[in-house]
């Protein structure tokens, strides 16, 4: 008896910190989602590269604006500048955790806001080998965690996470990130489809640190297994903490931006 | 030269064990190229890799999505689809349909993205979910939606409204072509089996370019698994019946194994995929092999038959048969190597196999068949066999009557080719199947209710990236798509004009009026990145607008129609583009069914300059081989008529020449001018080295060469006949007419090529 009090007494501390894969996901993901948080406000320039299965290429160019917003999603506003006919078209973005997310468009030639059905966010983002869900902000609380293993991935040690989308009208089953170890930002995804074979792989480089604390990566580059498709997507001019606010990510602010 | 036979046959029986040996050594090197030998399931098959329309098509298909699909179609027994528990299982299916292994994209009535305006947002939605919940005014909805939208009436939905259809398209990896295959045929079976058990009240049909191809292998693994023993059992039978000789038939069968495992084994090294069009190879082989051996058995026997003890009884056969065997297995060869002139691969690899084939049944039969029958046992009835008079008076018969014949095989003659001429290079490639195939029933019911595979694709270029949004690329796209719904043959169009009216509309509060193309580029440039930025996952815009949105494509589907009609509505698309659109939309229609019309096209041209070449080739070889321009020309005359009288046939009985069937020509030239050789060397051998007369070589020939060619002749066509049984009309067709053309051969040969000899070579004396 005494015997086995002692070996409880010596489990004990083991037990406290003995995770299950489940919770240890959800930890990694509340621990990036903390270290990102703060920024207030960002702004970005995007570079978008279509190519298809013969080698044609298809450019795209479009602005980004993001507003931090304290209990809720984030905001976004982007404004596509390339190709011309297109020119000043603007799309905002309100994420919520627990709600469908809410998505205007705003036309220039009919010069009006038009509201996108947010059921259907898992279509390509114009044309592209993105969707909507993977370029919106990733919610903690949109997705049910399982950690999987450690693993390098160009000599960075990472954490592999698998991720399930807790909403419905998703174009995925699940997917699988490698998380950084050290700046809790992901390295590579992968996408599985509704009938779960792994429909693309996303990989983010040159991930750079803004205001000493903040990762963005230079690019994301997604390819396409089914299709042999693939999108590059290049991030330039990070911004941070200019002072938007949330008259910047309104209906009418849709209208002004340029 | 005789000299050079007798060193042979000598040379034969005395190593005749190292030729056993040596013979099992070649069997097992090359027997194990069998491991290598695949199949290959895709229709792609039947074209080259540089054929110019498959190339085009893959560039389209690569540009947008491929058009690989499953196609399934729903008809309630009573009533129509718009009814809740149809509306339910179309509802299940479509989500069941997206478990399809390498599905890509589901279409049906149920996640058709429908559009429409509420206040001044543009919804954009399946047309319907939850189908247990829809009120009477909901399914009303439904069916008004689904008769008048041109995207869903008449192409997922049928013009009464009984069918409807889901399209699943399929991108395979192609990592194991065989294996994605079938696993897409058997859980897409499984799954209609499935829903089939819970609403049986429902029928289903399965079609698509995924069971096209599965048909193909299915046809062909039928043809491999059940005509293959059923035409070897056959050839065993008869050649038992006729030969009466277990020995002899020991012999046979080894003859038939070596030379079908050595042909295919090579094959296998070389790389051949096999179709169900080069399958039959092995069966041709087969009768093949056994036409080749049956010579020297029966002059073996002939002899033991005149108590020539069995040692001579072997040598002289293999003296006497050498070189009409050698010169029946060159001429075989080259009617078979001239299906190299084909435009379509499987058909290279028929005559390549067939050839190889032939070439070791050649060899085996005068070196291992005798071999091995100086081992074996045999015993026959001393004595004169009763067929010997009988082809005496039969030559008798043949001489006194011979302008009567003449005057009757002329004007058979003369009939037939003017029948020939009835022949038209046309077919219907569903016709490929029989109605045996469940596949060919599933399609003719897609074809009478909504359109099935019958599918043109245009992949319209507009001027630089964003073109597709200029106003007058959409005006002339439009209008394209109008006169292609006012052709008679024309069941449906997959157009963007058609979204982009509807786009239009909706944006107008859905006033009817407003169902017009945008006015300005800006707008349909920007129409169109709402509602793609609208479309949920796999429903995209891909499969119809290119990457940089300088092209789209369209996609018409048209009734079932032969490759001569599908071609002639290309020609008429062709002039229409020519004088309504500009030069730089101009485009070539594309489409699984297109491109078949195109290759029979060209095939059969070119299997004509093959035919040719093998007919010059092959009355060279007779000229030379027979040392006599005037025997060897002559010999045209018995080689040819077979062929005229037997495409005079198939002009009065059937009319339709398919694809197979252009390769007939050459493939049967080569067979039938066996008998002439065989005929012709015994009569010439008759009249050089025992100076007998003409009429006295005829009667020579008759009764040395008669009954030989009679059998060959009756093994051939039973193992022809055999193939006839095919559910699969490319090797049926030409089963059935080559079987008609060896039979006519014979009887051309027994007939009209000794009346031939004794009007034209007349002694000269």
């Amino acid at each position: 008896m005494k015997k086995l009090v002692s070996l409880l007494v010596l489990l004990l501390p083991l037990m406290a910190t003995a995770q299950t894969p489940e919770e240890k996901g959800m930890e990694i993901a509340v621990e990036a989602d903390k270290r990102d948080a703060g920024f207030g406000d960002m702004s970005s320039a995007m570079i978008m590269t279509l190519k298809n299965a013969n080698g044609d290429v298809s450019i795209r160019k479009m602005r980004s604006k993001n507003l931090e917003v304290e209990g809720d999603g984030d905001k976004g506003l982007t404004i596509f500048d390339e190709p011309a006919d297109i020119k000043g078209t603007a799309f905002l973005s309100f994420t919520h955790i627990l709600d469908a997310d809410d998505q205007w468009l705003y036309l220039p030639a009919l010069k009006r806001v038009k509201r996108i059905s947010s059921k259907n966010k898992s279509g390509p983002f114009m044309g592209s080998e993105f969707a909507f869900e993977d370029l919106s902000s990733r919610e903690v609380a949109k997705y049910t965690y399982l950690y999987l293993r450690d693993e390098a991935i160009n000599g960075e040690d990472s954490f592999v996470v698998e991720s399930k989308p807790n909403y419905k009208y998703s174009g995925y089953t699940r997917t699988v990130a490698w998380v950084s170890k050290e700046t809790y930002q992901p390295l590579k995804l992968e996408y599985y489809d509704r009938k779960k074979s792994l429909l693309k792989t996303m990989t983010a480089t040159g991930y750079q640190q803004y205001l000493g604390k903040f990762w963005r990566p230079d690019s994301l580059n997604m390819v396409n297994h089914q299709t042999k498709k693939e999108t590059r997507l290049e991030f330039s001019n990070y911004q941070f903490q200019k002072g938007l606010s949330d008259r910047d990510f309104n209906k009418s602010s849709l209208k002004r931006a340029r | 030269m005789d000299r050079l036979e007798g060193y042979f046959s000598q040379w034969v029986l005395k190593y005749r064990a190292w030729i056993i040996a040596t013979s099992l050594v070649v069997l097992l090197a090359a027997g194990n190229g069998l491991q290598y030998l695949g199949f290959d399931n895709d229709y792609r098959a039947f074209f080259t890799d540089d054929n110019p329309e498959l190339l085009a098509y893959d560039k389209v298909e690569n540009t947008y999505t491929k058009s690989d699909n499953v196609f399934i179609l729903i008809e309630p027994k009573t009533g129509d689809v718009f009814q809740p528990e149809v509306l339910k299982l179309l509802e299940e299916l479509t989500t069941a349909a997206w478990q399809i292994p390498h599905s890509r994209r589901v279409d049906s009535l149920q996640n058709f993205q429908n559009t429409y305006a509420e206040e001044d947002d543009l919804i954009v939605e399946s047309l319907y979910e939850e189908a247990s919940d829809l009120l009477a005014s909901d399914i009303e909805n439904v069916k008004q939606v689904g008769l008048s939208d041109p995207l869903l009436f008449e192409r997922l939905v049928s013009a009464d409204g009984r069918v409807t259809a889901l399209n699943i398209t399929i991108e395979y990896p192609k990592v194991d072509a065989d294996k994605e295959l079938k696993s897409v045929v058997s859980q897409t079976r499984a799954m209609v089996a499935n829903y089939q058990e819970a609403y049986p009240d429902v029928n289903f049909y399965v079609t698509g370019i995924a069971f096209l191809n599965n048909a193909f292998v299915e046809a062909g693994e039928n043809d491999l698994s059940l005509l293959v023993p059923v035409s070897l059992l056959l050839m065993l039978v008869i050649m038992f019946v006729l030969l009466r000789s277990i020995s002899a038939v020991i012999g046979i069968t080894l003859i038939i194994i070596f030379s079908d495992v050595i042909a295919l084994g090579l094959g296998g090294y070389a790389g051949v995929k096999l179709t169900p069009a080069s399958i039959s190879s092995a069966q041709m082989i087969m009768v093949l092999a056994v036409a080749n051996s049956v010579h020297l058995l029966v002059s073996f026997m002939y002899g033991l038959q005149h108590k020539v003890a069995k040692e001579e009884a072997l040598l002289e056969s293999i003296r006497i048969n050498l070189q009409p065997i050698f010169l029946t297995s060159a001429t075989t060869m080259i009617g078979f190597l001239c299906l190299n002139f084909s435009e379509s691969p499987p058909f290279h690899d028929l005559g390549n196999l067939v050839a190889v084939g032939v070439f070791v049944s050649f060899c085996l039969s005068l070196t291992f068949l005798p071999a091995m029958m100086s081992y074996l046992p045999v015993r026959v009835k001393v004595g004169e066999d009763v067929s010997v008079e009988r082809l005496a008076s039969f030559s008798k018969f043949v001489i006194r009557y011979q302008n009567i014949i003449l005057l009757l095989s002329a004007v058979a003659v003369f009939i037939s080719a003017y029948a020939a001429t009835l022949n038209k290079p046309e077919e219907q490639f569903l016709k490929y199947f029989d109605e045996s195939v469940e596949f060919r029933v599933d399609s003719d019911f897609a074809n009478q209710s909504v359109g099935g595979l019958f599918q043109l694709s245009f992949s319209l270029p507009a001027e630089g990236k964003g073109g597709i949004s200029d106003p007058q690329y959409l005006e002339h796209l439009d209008r394209f798509a109008q006169w292609l719904k006012a052709q008679p043959e024309v069941i449906n169009t997959y157009v963007l004009s058609d979204t982009l009216r509807r786009l239009n509309k909706n944006m107008h509060g859905d006033d009817p009026d407003w169902y017009t193309l945008p006015e300005s580029r800006e707008l349909a440039a920007q129409y169109l990145l709402l509602y793609e930025m609208s479309l949920p996952y796999g429903l995209d815009l891909n499969n119809q607008v290119n990457i940089d949105k300088s092209a789209t494509l369209l996609v018409v589907g048209v009734e079932e129609m032969s490759n001569v009609e599908l071609l002639d509505f290309e020609e008429r698309v062709q002039q229409w583009m020519q004088s309504h659109l500009p030069v730089s939309m101009q485009t070539k229609g594309s489409g699984a069914m297109l491109i078949f019309a195109h290759l029979t096209e060209k095939n059969i041209k070119s299997m004509l300059s093959g035919s040719v070449l093998a007919l010059v080739l092959i009355s060279m070889i007779l000229v030379f081989a027979l040392r006599s321009i005037k025997i060897g020309l002559l010999s045209l005359v018995p080689n040819l008529v077979p062929v005229i009288i037997g495409f005079g046939l198939w002009g009065l009985l059937y009319v339709e020449v398919n694809m197979a069937l252009a390769s007939v020509v050459s493939m049967t030239l080569g067979i039938v001018v066996d008998d002439t050789v065989h005929f012709l060397s015994k009569y010439l051998r008759a009249k050089r080295e025992k100076g007998y007369s003409t009429e006295e070589s005829i009667t020579y020939a008759f009764t040395h060469v008669g009954k030989a060619l009679t059998i060959s002749t009756l093994i051939l066509s039973a193992g022809f006949g055999v193939l006839m049984m095919s559910p699969f009309s490319l090797n049926s067709d030409m089963a059935t007419l080559t079987t008609w053309i060896i039979v006519i051969a014979l009887v051309v040969d027994l007939l009209l090529l000794p009346i031939l000899l004794l009007k034209l070579d007349k002694e000269k004396t």
